[in-house]
């Protein structure tokens, strides 16, 4: 959180971004108009369910939307540089060195015929002029940082001989290999075991206070969010619907989808005798057919007669938090514009 | 309440085989000698993590893969005993609903069909009295009957987690295996479902056997719950005396790794260390003491652990069971579950 008087160091700035995908329906903005910062050293959650357009968001940051998506509106500026039309190869450079990205699937994103030494060190050598001994020894130190037992000798295993907690491990050590001010984490702890993401997230957590590393957590997992970010992002079909810190989101929940997000969950915590879930009706529309003025209008239990008209931008909710609802008056907040 | 399923020192063992003589060179004790019972009209949840056999329990009890050993029995019948007739005369009373709705539905047949299949197999109605059958179960899990025609990729997967469990309940069984039937949705879908299954429990007087990973939705869902590690039963009570008052260490760390959508509630949390031991080669003893937090050494090491009732209706398989756990919150008295391992201390 900021403290007043001190205004938090902006790292990454993502304004008004779209990215598109044409597809036989016509051409479909996965993500629309999404504004946020991340701030240094900070950990921001993007959350939101299937389809809403969280990872395409990371990808689009990354610049590594498949094609034929693209991005089509809006800047990504870090530090100041508009990642969104650096040319390619000065994007390589970005990737890794500033910004460096764990994704979900730690199986798939190791390549099964290469050594862990291997793969961690040809990351170290693509952004440092290092030799391949003293790569291979820095991969050794990398896997000791994310606590990997025996890293040396694990440097000569092959994937398929580590479990899946492990992989993960390896994918932060290649990630965090050169030194990133910005880490962004896709589900990295959805194909896991809860005692083994229970570890990764430990170890996340512990990564960004020893490395003042800035991290994005794209996730669907609100009890993940509760326990380890500082401030929240909501998406619904590709846009932001609520930003707040987590205790605002979690103690006062501005927008229907969040509430309705959030009363859904089945938890220890319920009152007890509480038998049925609550639920939001309806399912989330197909992002090739969105209705008329606020997407979420057709499952929304406080829906108005606004919001069959225009789509609300987002309001003023408090100091930090705003929410992309009519219920917040129909005045944007003027610094979300 | 009595039984209507008794499960007996059930044990699976997945043989490896090597060689072109496929020389059998070792076991993969995917269940080894768990039992439990699950009354009339209960939920019996199993939860687990990846390898734990809680799937191959579910298939054996259906003898959709067949049991090494043990016993099951199902409304006072021997179920290892039938003959294959039999046994599928028996699936009538038995079904199943599988965790993934985009593997488990044939996409060349239509729904319609999907749901009639049942009924055809087990020869249970003809024609206008079969399709007045599927259109009836169709809207009982909450589609249009009009749906029939479709075909599964015309579905989200909520609704074709509907379709199968509308596939299952076609033949009116007593009993039903879920496996992990929440899993693949996301949370708005997943309450929807668990509401859905909870309805038709209640007016169809369903038993479930609910196999899940997720520590919330199987507390939310149970009457009982047992927890399952590398093939055996660690602790089986209660829902609430589980959740409150975890005897065994591996349920006191798997309920403190859960996060809580509350970020008021500091947890201490049990981390455990290393990952669960392969199958194969399963640890001697107590098959937890090489991640346990309290083991003691040699009786760990060296005797397995009976599962014996500790408090009334809550069995645990642990020789230390009970005992506190380091980095286990402190709990104050007559406070619900909500207050396991954890302490409200923030600000």
């Amino acid at each position: 959180m900021t403290e007043v008087g001190q205004a938090p160091e902006t790292l990454l700035e993502v304004k008004h971004l779209r990215t598109s995908f044409p597809t036989a329906d016509g051409t479909v903005h996965a993500v629309d108009n999404v504004s946020f910062d991340v701030h240094r050293g900070e950990a921001l959650a993007l959350v939101g369910e299937s389809g809403c357009g969280k990872s395409v968001t990371a990808m689009s940051i990354m610049r590594l939307v498949a094609t034929p998506g693209r991005i089509t509106g809006g800047e990504i500026r870090f530090k100041g540089k508009n990642l969104a039309d650096i040319p390619e190869r000065e994007m390589r450079n970005v990737r890794g060195n500033d910004i460096a990205m764990v994704f979900q699937e730690p199986m798939t994103s190791l390549n099964p015929v290469f050594k862990i030494g291997a793969q961690v060190a040809e990351a170290i050598r693509i952004h440092r002029k290092v030799s391949k001994k003293e790569a291979w020894k820095q991969a050794g130190e990398m896997l000791e940082l994310v606590s990997i037992p025996d890293p040396v000798k694990r440097l000569d295993d092959y994937p398929h001989q580590l479990s899946g907690g492990m992989r993960q491990r390896v994918m932060i050590a290649m990630a965090l290999s050169c030194d990133p001010e910005l880490l962004i984490a896709d589900e990295p702890t959805t194909a896991l075991d809860v005692t083994i993401q229970a570890q990764i997230m430990e170890l996340l957590a512990s990564l960004q206070q020893r490395l003042g590393l800035a991290i994005l957590l794209i996730t669907h997992d609100l009890g993940v969010v509760a326990e380890f970010c500082e401030r929240v992002i909501v998406m619904y079909t590709g846009r932001v619907v609520e930003e707040a810190t987590v205790d605002d989101l979690f103690a006062n929940p501005a927008h229907p989808y969040t509430r309705g997000l959030l009363a859904s969950l089945p938890s220890v915590t319920k009152a007890e005798g509480a038998k049925r879930l609550p639920t939001i009706k309806g399912m989330v529309p197909s992002i090739s057919n969105l209705p008329q003025g606020c997407k979420f209008n057709p499952r929304c239990p406080d829906v108005m007669e606004i919001c069959l008209g225009n789509e609300p931008a987002l309001m003023t909710v408090g100091a930090g938090h705003a929410a992309r609802c009519y219920l917040h008056g129909d005045q944007p907040d003027p610094e979300r514009m | 309440m009595t039984a209507l399923l008794t499960v007996n020192e059930l044990t699976k063992y997945f043989p490896v085989k090597r060689g072109v003589l496929a020389r059998v060179v070792a076991q993969v004790k995917a269940v080894d000698g768990i039992t439990f019972d699950v009354a009339r009209g209960e939920t019996l949840g199993l939860v687990g993590e990846s390898g734990s056999g809680k799937t191959t329990v579910g298939r054996c009890i259906l003898r959709l893969i067949e049991p090494t050993s043990g016993t099951i029995t199902f409304n006072g019948t021997s179920v290892r005993e039938l003959d294959s007739g039999d046994m599928r005369r028996m699936r009538r009373d038995m079904q199943i609903v599988f965790q993934d709705p985009y593997a488990s539905l044939n996409p060349r047949m239509t729904v319609g069909s999907i749901v009639a299949e049942p009924l055809i197999i087990h020869g249970v109605s003809n024609g206008t009295e079969r399709e007045q059958r599927v259109a009836q179960l169709l809207e009982k899990v909450g589609l249009q009957p009009e749906y029939r025609k479709r075909y599964p990729h015309e579905f989200s997967g909520g609704q074709r987690q509907r379709i199968g469990v509308a596939r299952a309940l076609a033949t009116n069984p007593k009993f039903l295996v879920l496996d992990e039937p929440v899993s693949a949705l996301d949370v708005s879908v997943q309450a929807q479902v668990v509401n859905l299954l909870q309805d038709l429990q209640d007016e169809l007087g369903l038993t479930y056997l609910f196999i899940a990973h997720d520590l919330s939705v199987v507390e939310h869902i149970s009457t009982r719950v047992a927890v399952m590690y590398l093939g055996k039963v660690m602790e089986l009570a209660p829902r609430a005396a589980l959740y409150a008052n975890p005897l065994h260490p591996y349920t006191k760390a798997l309920l403190s790794a859960v996060p809580i959508p509350d970020p008021k509630v500091k947890k201490s949390r049990i981390i455990l260390k290393g990952d669960i031991p392969t199958p194969l080669n399963p640890p001697t003893g107590c098959v937890f003491h090489t991640r346990c937090p309290i083991a003691q050494f040699p009786i760990c090491k060296d005797v397995v652990p009976p599962l014996i009732e500790h408090q009334p209706g809550q069995l645990a398989a642990c020789h230390f069971a009970g005992e506190a756990v380091p980095g286990e919150g402190k709990r104050s008295e007559g406070v619900d579950s909500r207050a396991l391992s954890r302490t409200t201390t923030r600000d």
